[in-house]
C-alpha cells in the first residue's frame, strides 16, 4: 500500500483532483431525457444464423434497463454488440443502427478502443486478472493513460468505494484478486470497469454465478450506480429484473424484441400475450 | 436358462463377501505394481548416479573438484580438465535460447492470436513434425547447407557489422560455437513453440474479453493479459527447450568443431560435454581417459539437475509472483 492512503487527511486527500465521475458526453447536452442508446432496425448474424431481427428501441440515460427472455433470444448478442465484443467471433455481421451517446457503433469512423473505454462491461463469470487487487482496478487507467501514476491510488480507492468493496479489501490491495470470494471478484470486476470512467455499463448476467447474498450486494450496487451510469443488464432471473430495473425489454426466440416498457408495467400489465406467458412462467 | 438363483440371504452374503475380498486383493496387487513402477524411476536415477561416480572415481581421486576449472585436456600426458566443455555446453545452450525463445514465442502468439484460421492447424502440425526429425539429419543438413551459408555469407556480414565486439572477431572456419548454437536453436524451436502454443490456447477466453472490453487492442490484450496469465507455462516451455539443448549430442558434434579450447569469439570452434563423450568414449586409450570422460558425464548430469531445479524454482516463484506484487504503481 502506498503511504498516501494511510496518512492523515490533508488538503490534498480531502480535495481529490481526480474523479471517477463518468465523463459527460461532450457532443450532447447531457439531459436525462435524451436516450443514451438508440437502436434502429438492428439485426445481427452469426454466419447464416440470424440472432437479432431488426430490433428498435431506446435505452434511457442513468437508469437500469433489464433485458429478459429465454436462452437464445438474442439478448446477450445485443449486449455484446453495444461494445462490439462480438467482433471476437469470426463471421459475424450486423445491419441497422446502434447509436451510443451519439456514436454509431457499427459506423465506419468508430474508434473501438475509445468506445470500449466509454462502455464498460461486466461478464457472467467474474474474470479478474491474476494480478493484485490494485492492479486489476488500475488496468484500464494505466492501459489508456487516463491518469498520472501518482494519482492511481486515489482513483483505485474511489473505484473500489463505488463498487462497495473498499472496506473489505483496503488492507490487502497487494494480494491476488483470485483469492477473493466470487461475489467480491464480481464487485472487483465492476470496480475495474469503473476505472475507465465509462458512461454506460453493460452487465451480462452478472449474478448467475453468485450465491443469494452476493447477488443481493450486487443488486444494491446496481441501484447505487444507476445515479451516475446508464446500465443495461441481461438476466435470466425475472425477480432480479423486477427488483433492479426501471425499464424492461422482453426478447423472444429468434431474436425479436416483443415488448419494452416500464418495468412496473411489463410485470403487472404486459401488453403482449407472449410477454405475459413468459413472466408468469407459462413457458421459457 | 438354468441360472442358479440365490437361494437364501446367507449364501448371497457369502458371495458378496467373496467378490469383495477378491476386489480388495486385486486392488492391493495393482497398488503394489504401481508403487514399484513409481519407485523404480528414482531408483534408476540413483543407480545411474552410482555407476557414474564409480566409473569416475579414479579421475575424481586424481583431479578433484578442480577438474571442472582446468583447461588442459591431454589424453597422452594424462592431464584432464573439463572447463572448456562446460563453458561450451552452457554457451551454446544460452546462445541457442537467445535465438530460439523470441522466435518461438512470437510464432506461438501469432498462431494462437493473430493467424487466419486456415493457417493455424497446418503450421502447428508442420512445427510438430520438425520435432520428430532425428538430430543426425539436422547435423547433416548443418554440415552441407548451414555451414557453407554461415561461412560465406552470414559470418562475414556479422563480423563487418558487429566486429567491434570480441564475440564476432577472428578467423572464420565454419564449424564453430555459433554454428552449433544456431542448429541447436533450430532444433529446440519446435519444442518451445508447440508447448507455448498449447499453453496460450489454454488461457481462458474470458481473460481476453476482459482486457478488450477495457479498451485493450488485440496486441495489448496479448501483452498485458494473455501472456502474463500463461507466464509460468511459457517458462516451462523454455526450460524444456533448454533441457534439450544441454543434452543434444549428435548435431552439435558435427558442427561445433570439437576443439578443447575457450575463445571469446563465437566464430571459433569449441566443444560440449555431450559431444566430447560421444567422440572420445570409444577411443579412450587409457583407464584415466575413460574415467575422465565418465567424470564429464557425471558433471553433465549434475548440471542438468541443477538447471532443472533452478527452473522449477523460477516457475514456482513466477506463479506465486504472478498474482501478487504491484508492478504498476
Amino acid at each position: 500500500m502506498s503511504t498516501m492512503l494511510d496518512a492523515p487527511p490533508t488538503a490534498r486527500t480531502l480535495a481529490p483532483r481526480i474523479t471517477v465521475e463518468p465523463r459527460q458526453p461532450v457532443w450532447r447536452s447531457a439531459g436525462n431525457d435524451e436516450p443514451a442508446i438508440e437502436v434502429r432496425d438492428f439485426s445481427f448474424w452469426y454466419g447464416d444464423v440470424q440472432a437479432l431481427q431488426g430490433v428498435s428501441f431506446t435505452v434511457p440515460r442513468r437508469a437500469v434497463t433489464a433485458l429478459i427472455g429465454p436462452s437464445g433470444c438474442g439478448k446477450s448478442t445485443f449486449l455484446r454488440s453495444v461494445n462490439r465484443m462480438n467482433d471476437l467471433i469470426p463471421e459475424t455481421r450486423a445491419s441497422g443502427d446502434l447509436i451510443v451517446e451519439g456514436t454509431s457503433v457499427y459506423g465506419s469512423g468508430i474508434d473501438l478502443v475509445a468506445h470500449r473505454q466509454r462502455v464498460g462491461m461486466v461478464f457472467q463469470r467474474p474474470n479478474p486478472f491474476p494480478k493484485s487487487i490494485f492492479d486489476n482496478v488500475a488496468y484500464g487507467p494505466v492501459l489508456n493513460a487516463l491518469c498520472a501514476k501518482r494519482d492511481l491510488p486515489e482513483l483505485v480507492e474511489q473505484c473500489l468505494r463505488r463498487a462497495a468493496l473498499w472496506d473489505e479489501v483496503s488492507d490487502r490491495l497487494d494480494e491476488p484478486a483470485t483469492g477473493l470470494s466470487g461475489g467480491q471478484q464480481q464487485r472487483l470486476c465492476i470496480a475495474r470497469a469503473l476505472g475507465n470512467r465509462p458512461t454506460v455499463l453493460l452487465m451480462d448476467e452478472p449474478c448467475s454465478a453468485l450465491d443469494p447474498i452476493a447477488t443481493q450486494k450486487i443488486e444494491e450496487l446496481i441501484f447505487e450506480l444507476k445515479r451516475e451510469y446508464t446500465i443495461v443488464i441481461v438476466t435470466h432471473n425475472m425477480q432480479q429484473a423486477a427488483r433492479v430495473s426501471d425499464t424492461t425489454g422482453f426478447f423472444d426466440r429468434g431474436g425479436v424484441l416483443v415488448e419494452l416498457g416500464e418495468t412496473h408495467q411489463i410485470f403487472t400489465n404486459p401488453r403482449q400475450e407472449r410477454t405475459e406467458a413468459y413472466i408468469t412462467g407459462r413457458f421459457g | 436358462m438354468a441360472t442358479t438363483l440365490p437361494t437364501g440371504g446367507l449364501s448371497r452374503r457369502a458371495a458378496t463377501l467373496k467378490a469383495l475380498t477378491g476386489a480388495v486383493r486385486g486392488d492391493q496387487i495393482f497398488r503394489i505394481l504401481l508403487t514399484t513402477a513409481a519407485l523404480a524411476i528414482p531408483a534408476l536415477l540413483l543407480a545411474l548416479l552410482a555407476v557414474l561416480v564409480r566409473g569416475a572415481r579414479p579421475a575424481i581421486a586424481q583431479f578433484g573438484v578442480g577438474f571442472a576449472a582446468t583447461k588442459t585436456w591431454d589424453p597422452v600426458a594424462g592431464q584432464f580438465g573439463a572447463f572448456p566443455m562446460i563453458v561450451g555446453t552452457l554457451l551454446t545452450s544460452l546462445v541457442a535460447l537467445l535465438i530460439a525463445v523470441p522466435l518461438s514465442l512470437g510464432v506461438a502468439v501469432y498462431l494462437t492470436e493473430f493467424a487466419p484460421g486456415f493457417l493455424r492447424r497446418p503450421v502447428a502440425m508442420t512445427i510438430e513434425l520438425l520435432a520428430a526429425i532425428p538430430s543426425v539429419v539436422y547435423g547433416l543438413w548443418g554440415v552441407f547447407v548451414l555451414i557453407p551459408l554461415l561461412q560465406h555469407a552470414v559470418f562475414p556480414f556479422l563480423r563487418s557489422l558487429l566486429g567491434f565486439l570480441p564475440l564476432f572477431r577472428g578467423v572464420i572456419y565454419g564449424p564453430s560455437v555459433l554454428a552449433a548454437s544456431i542448429i541447436l536453436a533450430i532444433m529446440i524451436m519446435p519444442f518451445i513453440m508447440s508447448v507455448a502454443r498449447e499453453v496460450l490456447l489454454a488461457v481462458p477466453g474470458s481473460q481476453r474479453e476482459a482486457a478488450m472490453a477495457l479498451g485493450a487492442t488485440r496486441w495489448e490484450a496479448v501483452r498485458t493479459a494473455i501472456v502474463p496469465y500463461a507466464r509460468s507455462g511459457l517458462i516451462g516451455a523454455i526450460i524444456l527447450g533448454l533441457g534439450r539443448a544441454l543434452g543434444e549430442t549428435m548435431a552439435v558434434t558435427m558442427l561445433i568443431g570439437n576443439r578443447h579450447d575457450i575463445s571469446a569469439s563465437l566464430f571459433a570452434p569449441g566443444y560440449t560435454m555431450a559431444a566430447a563423450i560421444a567422440n572420445e568414449f570409444n577411443e579412450a586409450a587409457t583407464p584415466m581417459h575413460y574415467a575422465a570422460l565418465t567424470y564429464v558425464a557425471l558433471l553433465l548430469f549434475v548440471i542438468t539437475v541443477l538447471v532443472n531445479a533452478a527452473a522449477r524454482f523460477l516457475i514456482w516463484r513466477v506463479s506465486r509472483g504472478g498474482v501478487s506484487g504491484r508492478n504498476s504503481a
